[in-house]
C-alpha cells in the first residue's frame, strides 16, 4: 500500500488548479479529501503522476442559503455540512444525511465535492443530489457549464464530466415537507448495503410531491421516478408504498460482494426503501 | 509518633500495591504520540526490504526476473529463494515441528506468499521495484477446503514424503498433518450409545485473524566489525527469536542481541516467526548495514497468521433429568500450507482438550485431524490460551443444542452439570486438573444482576408480538460459562520447541530504596509495567511508582518465553512475586541486623520491618537498602538484588458467566446488543482497573469474531477480506456497553493467588454474543448455524425458517 510517486501541486484559485490540469490533462487529478481517491493510489490501482489538491481554494469553500436557493462550494467538508445551522433550516435531508457517512475524522476532511464527482456508487451523496434535483457547476479554463445530478452518472467512476473540468459548486432548492436518508451499512465507515434518500411534500392528507433515490444498489445512483409517482395523491398508505418499493426495485441492479448475494440486498433494498418513505411522510 | 506520621492505611495506600487501580504508567508516552514502535526506528543508512508477493494460491514458479527491479536507481538488491539456498535458509523450521518456506521454492501454496525480496534504499523505491519484478506462474489445482484436501490427488507439499510420519506422528494423506487424540473414544462411544439422550452438531470456527493496530515488522543490524546481530523487531517472544535466529543462522546466541521495543498490540499475531525477519537478517548481513521490514496492512490480514479455521463436530449424551454423560468431539483443523501453529511442542492442538468446558463430564473424547490446504499458514491464539476460543465455544454450542434437544432451560442446564465448588481440584475426563473455582456462586449472582428470569418473560412477550406481526424484531439471551486454561506451563509438559515454559524475573533495589525489576515477558498494551511494580510493591514494600519494569531487551532481561496465552501474570508474575521474597528475606536479616535482634524477633509490616511487638522500632526498606549496599554486615554479602525463574506447578483456571441480551431485526440482519454482562474470576485481582481495560477489549475481539470478523477465501484462493473495509474491526461506534462484575476465586497454586484475565472475555464472548443470536431463532427450529452472525448471515438464517415468507 505504497504509492507510485507523484507531484503534489496545491494552487490557491480555481485558474490556477485548472491551468494545472489543462497541461497535464490524464495524468492530472484534483484532490478533494481523499478518502477514494488516495486509497485507489496506495493500492497502485490509480497512477496519478499530478496531484492537484485544491484544499487551499478559499473561493471553494461554504454554504450560501439566499431566497430559497442553496449554494454549496465543492470543498464544503461534510462536517461543515452538518455544522451550518442555515442549511439544516433549508435542507434538512443533507445534513441526515452527512451524519451517516463514515466518522467525524472521515468528515473533517471529506468534501461533498469530492463525494459527488468521483462517481463511485457507494459514495451517498450522489443519491441525495438527485433526490434534491441539485445542480453542479463545471468549469475548464473555456468556460463555465451546469449540468443535473439526475443526469450526470453514468457508469461507476464514469460521469458527464470531462477530464478538463472541475467541479466547483452544487446548487438546489431549499426543500418542504418530509425528509429521509435511510442507510443499512455494516459497520461505520462501510458503503450502504442499501440506501435510500426521500422528500414528500403532503397536502391534505396526500402526497402531493414526492422524490425517492437509492445509494449502492446500482453502479449508478438511481433516481426512480415510478416510485414516486406510486406515491403522488396517495395517503402514504400501505399499499401505496408497497407499489412504490416494487417501482424502485425494478430499477436496482446490485451486485454480489462481501455484504451478501443480491437476494438479500434486493430484499434488504425493499425494508430500508420503505423506512425512508414512512419516515419521511411521518414528517410531512 | 506525631500526627503527621502515616498510619498503616496511609502506608498501604502509598504503596500503590496489589488491588489498587493505579493508572497505566505507559499511558503518558502512549497518548502523547511518544512511544517507541518499529517503524518509528530509524538507523544510519538503513535500507528498507519489502516482498514481491504471490497472485495465486497454488501454482509452480517457473521463472524469476529480477534485472529490471535490480536496474532500478535505488535498488541494492533482489532476494529469491536461491540467494537464500547456499545458506540453507530458503526453508525455516515452523513452531510446529513442520518448515516453512522463507521464499518461495519452485511453487507457492497460497495467495501472498513471499517470493522475492527487495532491498532498496526507501520504502517507496522498494514498492516501485517490486512491481518491476517478472514472476511467470503456472497455474495448479487450488483447495481451500480441508475436507476436500484430504480426498484430493493434487499434491500441495511436494517437500513431504507422503509416507513419512509427520512432526505428530503417522499421516494418513499426502495433505494430512497429523491425527492428535485425547480421552477414551472406545468407551465415550459406549456411553452416547446407550444414553438417555444425544445431541449433535457440527459447526464450522471460521478463519479469522489477529489485527493488532501495529502489524509486523523488524530492523536486523548485523555489525561486521564485532561480529554482533541486533534485531529490533514487534515480538511477543524476544527470547526465543533470540534462541531461534541462532540456531537457524549458526551465529552464537551472545552475539544475537534481540529487543521488542513499544508493541503496538500482539494478540497472538507476533508470536511466530516470519519470512520478513530472516530475510531482514540475511539482507543486513548481506549489505552490511540495518535493514528494517514492516508489513502493511494487506500482507498482515492476507499472510501473517492467521487463528481459528476448526471443522467441529461433537455428540453430548445426558441422562433424562439432564445429567451430562459424555462428549465426543472431532476436529478437522485447517492449518493452511504449512503448520506454523504455536502451541506448545506437545499439543498439536493446544489446549483444544480443554473442551470439557466447565461441565463435570465423566468421560470424553477428541481427535483432530490437521490439513494442509491452500491458505496462509498460521494457527495462533488469537486472544486466547492455546485453542481455548475454539474449545470453549465447541462446549457452549453443544449445552445449547443439548438444551434445545431436552426442551430444557440452558441456564439451568448448566448449573445442574457445573463442577461444584468440594470438587476442586478436578480432575477432567480429558486429562486437565483444574486448580480451583466457584462456578454456582458466579453462575446464580450474574442471572441474578440481570434478571434472568424476567429476560425470559419479555423474550416469551416479544416472541407473541412478533406471530401476531406487531413486531419484526426478536430477542436472543446469551449464555456462556467458561473455564480458561491459561499460564503454560509446566515444563513437565509445556516447551515449545524444546524450550520449558517458565519465566522469570530479575529484582535490583538501588540503594536509595528504589528498584528496577525486569522480566521475561513482553507487554503488548498490557500495562506490565504497571501491574507487576504493584505485584512487587506489595511484596516488597517499595512503592510501586518507585519501581521500573523493563521487559523486552535479552541482553538486560533474565530468559522467559514471552507474553501470550495469558501466561505474563500467571507465570512472570509468579516469578516476580518469588524474587520478591528473596529480596524480602535478605531484607529481614539486614533489619534484624540493624534493630540488633534476632532474625526471628522481626516481620515485614507493608513497607518496613518491626520488632514483634514493638512497632515503634522498625526500620524502613529504604534504610535496610541503604545499609545493604553501604554497611558492612558480617555473614551478608552487599547488595539487594534477587532472580526467580518460575516453574509453575500447574496452569492456572480463570473462569466467568456472561449474559448478553440481543434485539435482532429479522428483515435486515441487524442487531443491537441491549445489555453486555460480564462476571470474571480471575483469582486475586492486582489493578481493578486494568482488569476492566483488559475485558472491554477482549469483549470487543469477541464482538468482532461472532459479528463478522473473518477471513474469507474464494474457490480460487483468493483473500476476500485483505483490507479493512472488508475485514470488520469494530470501532467505538459499534461496541455496546459492558457492566463488569467479579467473584475471586484465588488460584491455590500461584503465589500471589492470580490467574490471567486479558484472554478470559475473548474465550468466553464468542459464545455469548453467538449463544445471544442463535437463541433468538430457537422457537422457530434453528439448532446451530455458524459465525460469524453479519447481517447477510442473520437474514439467511431467517430466511431458511421461512420468517420472509
Amino acid at each position: 500500500m505504497i504509492p507510485a510517486a507523484f507531484e503534489y501541486h496545491r494552487p490557491r484559485d480555481i485558474g490556477g488548479a485548472l491551468a494545472i490540469l489543462t497541461e497535464h490533462g490524464e495524468d492530472a487529478r484534483v484532490l478533494a479529501g481523499g478518502h477514494s481517491l488516495i486509497p485507489m493510489m496506495k493500492l497502485r490501482m490509480a497512477e496519478v503522476p499530478h496531484l492537484i489538491d485544491l484544499a487551499d481554494i478559499a473561493a471553494l469553500r461554504g454554504i450560501t442559503v439566499e431566497g430559497g436557493r442553496v449554494t454549496i462550494g465543492a470543498m464544503t467538508t461534510q462536517h461543515e455540512l452538518i455544522a451550518s445551522a442555515a442549511l439544516h433550516d433549508a435542507v434538512p435531508l443533507l445534513r441526515e444525511a452527512a451524519l451517516q457517512i463514515a466518522d467525524p475524522q472521515v468528515r473533517y476532511m471529506g468534501t461533498i465535492g469530492g463525494n459527488v464527482a468521483n462517481g463511485d456508487p457507494g459514495n451517498d451523496m450522489p443519491g441525495v443530489m438527485q433526490c434534491l434535483d441539485a445542480t453542479y457547476t463545471l468549469e475548464c479554463p473555456e468556460g463555465t457549464r451546469e449540468v443535473r445530478a439526475r443526469g450526470f452518472y453514468e457508469a461507476a467512476y464514469m460521469t458527464g464530466r470531462d477530464d478538463a473540468e472541475i467541479l466547483t459548486r452544487i446548487s438546489l432548492k431549499a426543500t418542504r415537507g418530509g425528509y429521509a436518508y435511510e442507510k443499512q451499512k455494516r459497520k461505520i465507515g462501510d458503503y450502504a448495503t442499501a440506501a435510500c434518500a426521500v422528500l414528500i411534500e403532503a397536502e391534505n392528507g396526500r402526497v402531493s410531491s414526492a422524490a425517492v433515490s437509492m445509494t449502492n444498489l446500482s453502479d449508478v445512483p438511481v433516481f426512480s421516478d415510478a416510485a414516486a409517482n406510486a406515491l403522488l395523491g396517495t395517503a402514504c398508505d400501505r399499499d401505496a408504498v408497497k407499489a412504490a418499493v416494487a417501482a424502485a426495485l425494478a430499477e436496482i441492479d446490485p451486485t454480489e460482494d462481501n455484504r451478501g448475494p443480491v437476494k438479500f440486498k434486493m430484499h434488504v433494498a425493499g425494508i430500508i426503501i420503505a423506512r425512508a418513505i414512512e419516515r419521511a411522510w411521518s414528517r410531512a | 509518633m506525631n500526627d503527621l506520621t502515616p498510619d498503616r492505611e496511609e502506608r498501604v495506600a502509598n504503596l500503590k500495591g496489589m488491588g489498587c487501580s493505579r493508572k497505566r504508567v505507559e499511558d503518558a508516552r502512549f497518548t502523547q504520540g511518544k512511544g517507541n514502535y518499529i517503524d518509528d526506528m530509524s538507523l544510519p543508512g538503513m535500507l528498507t526490504g519489502d516482498f514481491v508477493r504471490s497472485q495465486y494460491a497454488h501454482a509452480r514458479i517457473k521463472s524469476i526476473n529480477t534485472e529490471a527491479a535490480l536496474a532500478l536507481d535505488g535498488v541494492i538488491a533482489v532476494l529469491t529463494a536461491k540467494d537464500l539456498e547456499p545458506l540453507s535458509l530458503h526453508w525455516m523450521p515452523t513452531l510446529a515441528g513442520d518448515r516453512q518456506m522463507v521464499l518461495a521454492d519452485g511453487k507457492v501454496l497460497f495467495q501472498g506468499q513471499e517470493i522475492a525480496f527487495v532491498v532498496a534504499r526507501d520504502r517507496y523505491i522498494a514498492s516501485d521495484a517490486i512491481e518491476l519484478v517478472e514472476v511467470e506462474y503456472e497455474e495448479l489445482p487450488v483447495i481451500i477446503d480441508p475436507l476436500k484436501s484430504l480426498q484430493s490427488d493434487v499434491v500441495l507439499r511436494e517437500d513431504l514424503d507422503p509416507k513419512a510420519p509427520g512432526a505428530h506422528g503417522p499421516r494418513k494423506h499426502h495433505n494430512h498433518i497429523f491425527t492428535w487424540e485425547v480421552g477414551d473414544e472406545a468407551g465415550t462411544n459406549a456411553v452416547i450409545a446407550d444414553a438417555d439422550v444425544v445431541a449433535e452438531a457440527s459447526m464450522y470456527y471460521h478463519r479469522t485473524h489477529p489485527c493488532p493496530l501495529e502489524p509486523c515488522g523488524c530492523v536486523a543490524s548485523m555489525d561486521k566489525v564485532n561480529g554482533k546481530l541486533t534485531l529490533w523487531g514487534t515480538f511477543q517472544a524476544p527470547h526465543v527469536v533470540r534462541t531461534v535466529a541462532s540456531l537457524l543462522s549458526g551465529i552464537e546466541e551472545h552475539n544475537i542481541r534481540v529487543i521488542s521495543p513499544d508493541i503496538g498490540g500482539g494478540f497472538g499475531n507476533k508470536v511466530g516467526v516470519y519470512p520478513g525477519y530472516v530475510c531482514s537478517i540475511v539482507a543486513s548481513i548481506v549489505t552490511g548495514v540495518p535493514v528494517k521490514w514492516v508489513e502493511d496492512r494487506m500482507d498482515n490480514l492476507m499472510t501473517t497468521a492467521f487463528a481459528r479455521d476448526y471443522w467441529m463436530t461433537g455428540k453430548i449424551s445426558a441422562t433424562k433429568d439432564g445429567k451430562i454423560t459424555g462428549l465426543h468431539c472431532h476436529v478437522t483443523a485447517d492449518h493452511g500450507a504449512f503448520d506454523a501453529c504455536a502451541d506448545p511442542t506437545r499439543f498439536p492442538a493446544g489446549f483444544m482438550s480443554i473442551c470439557t468446558g466447565s461441565y463435570d463430564i465423566p468421560i470424553a473424547y477428541l481427535g483432530v485431524d490437521g490439513v494442509y490446504t491452500n491458505k496462509a499458514p498460521g494457527g495462533v491464539s488469537y486472544r486466547c490460551s492455546f485453542r481455548v476460543t475454539e474449545a470453549v465455544y465447541f462446549i457452549e454450542r453443544m449445552i445449547e443444542v443439548l438444551a434445545i434437544e431436552m426442551n430444557m432451560d440452558p441456564a439451568e442446564l448448566r448449573r445442574i452439570n457445573f463442577i461444584k465448588k468440594e470438587q476442586f481440584p478436578y480432575k477432567s475426563a480429558l486429562g486437565w486438573e483444574y486448580d480451583s473455582g466457584d462456578y454456582h456462586t458466579a453462575w446464580d449472582k450474574v442471572l441474578k444482576a440481570v434478571d434472568y428470569e424476567g429476560l425470559r418473560h419479555e423474550q416469551a412477550e416479544r416472541l407473541e408480538a412478533f406471530k401476531r406481526g406487531e413486531t419484526r424484531n426478536l430477542m436472543g439471551i446469551g449464555l456462556s460459562f467458561f473455564t480458561e486454561i491459561v499460564g503454560a506451563g509446566p515444563v513437565k509438559n509445556c516447551d515449545i520447541l524444546g524450550m520449558g515454559m517458565f519465566d522469570s524475573c530479575e529484582i535490583r533495589i538501588h540503594p536509595t530504596g528504589s528498584a528496577i525489576a525486569r522480566l521475561g515477558t513482553i507487554s503488548q498494551g498490557q500495562g506490565h509495567a504497571t501491574t507487576f511494580a504493584q505485584i512487587l510493591a506489595s511484596e516488597i514494600g517499595i512503592p510501586a511508582d518507585s519501581i521500573t519494569i523493563e521487559e523486552g531487551d535479552t541482553d538486560t532481561a533474565p530468559y522467559g518465553l514471552g507474553t501470550y496465552g495469558s501466561r505474563s501474570t500467571p507465570v512472570a508474575g509468579a516469578a516476580t512475586a518469588m524474587a520478591g521474597r528473596k529480596i524480602r528475606a535478605k531484607a529481614q536479616m539486614i533489619a534484624a541486623y540493624l534493630l540488633e535482634v534476632h532474625d526471628d524477633d522481626v516481620e515485614f509490616d507493608v513497607d518496613r520491618f518491626v520488632v514483634k511487638g514493638a512497632p515503634e522500632r522498625f526500620k524502613t526498606m529504604g534504610e535496610i537498602a541503604y545499609a545493604a549496599y553501604n554497611q558492612a554486615i558480617p555473614g551478608i554479602e552487599p547488595g539487594l538484588e534477587a532472580v526467580s525463574y518460575y516453574d509453575p506447578p500447574n496452569m492456572t483456571y480463570p473462569f466467568g458467566a456472561y449474559v448478553c441480551v440481543m434485539d435482532i431485526d429479522v428483515d435486515t440482519g441487524v442487531t443491537e446488543i441491549r445489555r453486555f454482562y460480564a462476571l470474571d474470576d480471575c483469582g486475586t485481582r492486582i489493578n481493578p482497573m486494568v482488569i476492566e481495560g483488559q475485558i472491554h477489549g477482549g469483549l470487543t475481539e469477541a464482538l468482532a469474531v461472532a459479528m463478522g470478523q473473518e477471513i474469507a477465501y474464494d474457490d480460487l484462493g483468493n483473500v476476500k477480506t485483505g483490507t479493512l473495509m472488508d475485514f470488520f474491526l469494530p470501532t467505538a461506534w459499534e461496541v455496546p456497553n459492558y457492566e463488569t462484575d467479579h467473584t475471586v476465586t484465588p488460584s491455590p497454586h500461584h503465589p500471589i493467588g492470580a490467574k490471567g484475565v486479558g484472554e478470559s472475555p475473548h474465550v468466553g464472548g464468542v459464545p455469548c454474543f453467538s449463544n445471544a443470536v442463535q437463541d433468538a431463532f430457537r422457537p422457530f427450529g434453528n439448532r446451530h448455524t455458524n459465525m460469524p452472525h453479519d447481517h447477510w448471515r442473520i437474514w439467511q438464517m431467517a430466511n431458511a425458517l421461512g420468517l420472509h415468507d
